[in-house]
């Protein structure tokens, strides 16, 4: 393609061409490792004066607005801040695990982009399971969430680790189902592929899955379950502020406290990442006369939007206490992932025209109705009466 | 020493080291995590034996050792998961997880 | 038997030693989460893709995580870590561990003196996901749905035995 669109790529031929040929592999490791480790944590502090702003200016407040020209320096500040601090730890807490949660956290968060398409042709492990490799790893960082938890010995740490991992792993099967649908549809588990087969155009709308009805559900289901895993709000009763205070680190201070919130951060960029490589089309453009835009453009574009989209739920939707959590996880989602896969699967094997599209529509109307009910009905609040000192 | 040796070697010494756990911890919990041990060496010879072994190129054929795994994998997961249910359950009415306390106790 | 190889088994075994030998019971727990991931790498040292994902995540994410939540339950992460005396142990260890070494020595004796040591390393098999599925679908479809039944019955079966009964 295009010179701008293969531009790093071509970059980093050229310099893996300059070294001598004995680092040969190991300068093209590093070039294609580096970037990764330069660019997100980057992003990750452009996020959080974004966030801040977004959030403050939702709640009719400016947010930080002294460090620099509209608080854009404001990263710098928080960076010094959390180097300078004392690192406390606990007496009576388990030392080498609590030394270890937040590097196993960090390294569980780093691990999951090399397999995220960010444009193309650029990928770092074109592995035959990507997907699978991307869930495998994410369910690791359960563990170290756990460690961070249980070594604190504090009664509240120890729950909000607990909620935390219960949060995770129910919320790991709707986000597993959604996914299986886009597998099916795509007949492979590998990241590039499933974006290449989401190229092309009808008319100017382009091929990809969440312009079909399961993938616009799905989509939908795989946003709300990577809400839930990576403990952000409306699901961050783990870590929420007003509820147990910080939740699984409360006893880190200083520069831990900064590996797991970057921890955080970063795995809400993968899972974004790779809802975008699922269902957005990855770095395709999504209009035909747009294609001359660079393709890792495109990719961080839509991740920004998702972000921004990540922001706005923050500030709008209140919390959900653990059992509405939990139970809507359970008897919503899975359900409804489950009929994500069969609509997808009708989908798959019908003949292109109208009639898969009805079909898929019917199957998934008809349960998020049934659903719907069923949840609802639950809640049955009588109507508020008021009664009078007379 | 072929690469196939080295990987049963290793799984030995792994299933040697659970049934030492299992034989002589004290604790229920740990003498489950030695049975674990033990199934995930068996696992490992399998996919050294579907590795380095003899096997046909066509079909299902080369596939058998992967499967035999994935689902031993499946297998071994849903007996931990009953297993630490009656381990729960014991617990309930024994207050206790120590098996020197709960062999031959009166139930 | 390349240096990856070698470092792959050190760990796994120094994880599957501390899972056995470790005082607390939850660092018992960890190491086994440890052992776990040592044998998904070195399912994938191997080369099967699948397997070793597989294997991080069902045991590593699932069966570590709910070890470790049986092991809270029952307060074994309770109290501080006791000291690894005679108390952690069964009755005549020693009869254990002695049963464990016959079988580790009877185990390497086989290996040493069986007559698959003296063939060439065969190529790596063929294997992709597809062929997997396919073989999964086709040769090896009534397995899966006993599986599926297995599986079912176990959850089942668990949430029975493990349910609070009622006073």
């Amino acid at each position: 393609m295009q010179p701008s669109d293969q531009v790093f790529v071509l970059l980093k031929h050229w310099l893996v061409g300059q070294s001598p040929s004995m680092l040969q592999p190991a300068v093209s490791i590093l070039l294609t490792i580096v970037p990764i480790l330069l660019i997100f944590p980057v992003l990750f502090a452009l996020t959080t004066v974004l966030e801040r702003k977004g959030l403050g200016r939702i709640q009719n407040r400016y947010g930080p607005n002294r460090v620099g020209f509209f608080g854009i320096l404001q990263p710098m500040a928080d960076a010094v801040k959390s180097l300078t601090k004392e690192d406390i730890v606990p007496a009576s807490a388990d030392r080498a695990v609590h030394f270890l949660a937040p590097l196993v956290l960090l390294a569980v968060a780093f691990v999951p982009y090399a397999v995220l398409p960010i444009g193309r042709n650029m990928i770092a492990a074109n592995l035959d399971a990507g997907v699978l490799f991307f869930f495998a790893i994410g369910a690791i960082s359960e563990l170290s969430v756990f460690m961070a938890g249980w070594s604190s010995r504090n009664k509240y740490s120890l729950l909000g680790a607990l909620r935390a991992v219960a949060q995770m792993i129910s919320y790991e099967v709707p986000l597993l189902l959604s996914s299986i649908g886009v597998i099916m549809a795509a007949g492979s588990l590998s990241t590039v592929e499933i974006v290449e087969k989401q190229a092309g155009f009808t008319g100017i709308f382009p091929h990809w899955y969440v312009l079909t009805p399961w993938g616009f559900v799905g989509f939908i289901l795989f946003m709300i379950a990577a809400t839930a895993e990576t403990n952000r709000s409306p699901f961050d009763l783990p870590e929420g502020e007003s509820e147990i205070i910080a939740g699984y680190y409360i006893e880190y201070s200083g520069f831990k406290f900064a590996l797991f919130f970057l921890a955080e951060y970063l795995g809400m960029f993968a899972i974004s990442g790779l809802g975008i490589t699922l269902f957005l089309g990855g770095w395709l453009a999504p209009l035909p006369f747009l294609t001359w835009i660079p393709s890792w453009i495109w990719f961080f574009g839509k991740l920004l939007a998702i972000v921004v989209g990540f922001i706005w739920v923050r500030g709008t939707l209140p919390r959900l206490r653990m059992d509405q959590l939990m139970n809507f996880a359970w008897k919503f989602m899975l359900p409804m992932a489950l009929v994500v896969v069969v609509a997808a699967g009708a989908w798959r094997f019908l003949p292109q025209g109208v009639t898969r599209w009805l079909i898929s529509i019917a199957f998934l109307a008809g349960a998020y109705v049934l659903l719907a009910r069923g949840v609802e009905s639950r809640n049955k609040i009588a109507k508020r009466t008021y009664r009078f000192a007379e | 020493m072929t690469p196939l040796a080295g990987c049963l070697l290793v799984s030995s010494m792994l299933f040697a080291v659970g049934l030492a756990g299992a034989l002589t911890r004290r604790n229920t919990i740990l003498v489950l995590v030695g049975i674990e041990l033990m199934l995930n060496s068996a696992n490992l010879n399998f996919v050294a034996f579907w590795r380095f072994g003899p096997h046909s190129q066509d079909g299902a054929d080369s596939m058998t050792g992967m499967i035999f795994v994935l689902f031993a994998i499946a297998v071994a997961a849903a007996e931990a998961a009953v297993g630490l249910a009656l381990i729960l359950a014991v617990y309930r009415h024994a207050k206790t997880t120590d098996l020197s306390q709960l062999i031959g106790r009166r139930p | 038997m390349s240096t990856p190889f070698f470092i792959l088994a050190a760990v796994t075994l120094a994880g599957a030693w501390g899972a056995m030998t470790l005082r607390g019971l939850v660092h018992c727990a960890l190491a086994l989460a440890v052992a776990f991931a040592g044998i998904g790498a070195l399912y994938l040292n191997l080369g099967a893709q699948f397997l070793g994902l597989a294997q991080l995540l069902v045991y590593v994410g699932a069966v570590a995580v709910l070890i470790v939540f049986v092991i809270l339950l029952t307060r074994g992460g309770d109290a501080d870590a006791p000291r690894l005396s005679a108390a952690s142990f069964a009755p005549w260890p020693l009869a254990g561990l002695a049963v464990a070494a016959a079988v580790f020595a009877v185990l390497g004796w086989a290996i040493f003196h069986s007559s698959a040591m003296l063939s060439p390393t065969a190529a790596a098999p063929q294997n992709n996901i597809r062929q997997l599925g396919v073989a999964l679908m086709d040769a090896y479809v009534l397995p899966l749905e006993a599986i599926g039944l297995m599986l079912t019955a176990a959850l089942i079966g668990a949430v029975v035995v493990a349910m609070k009964e009622k006073p």
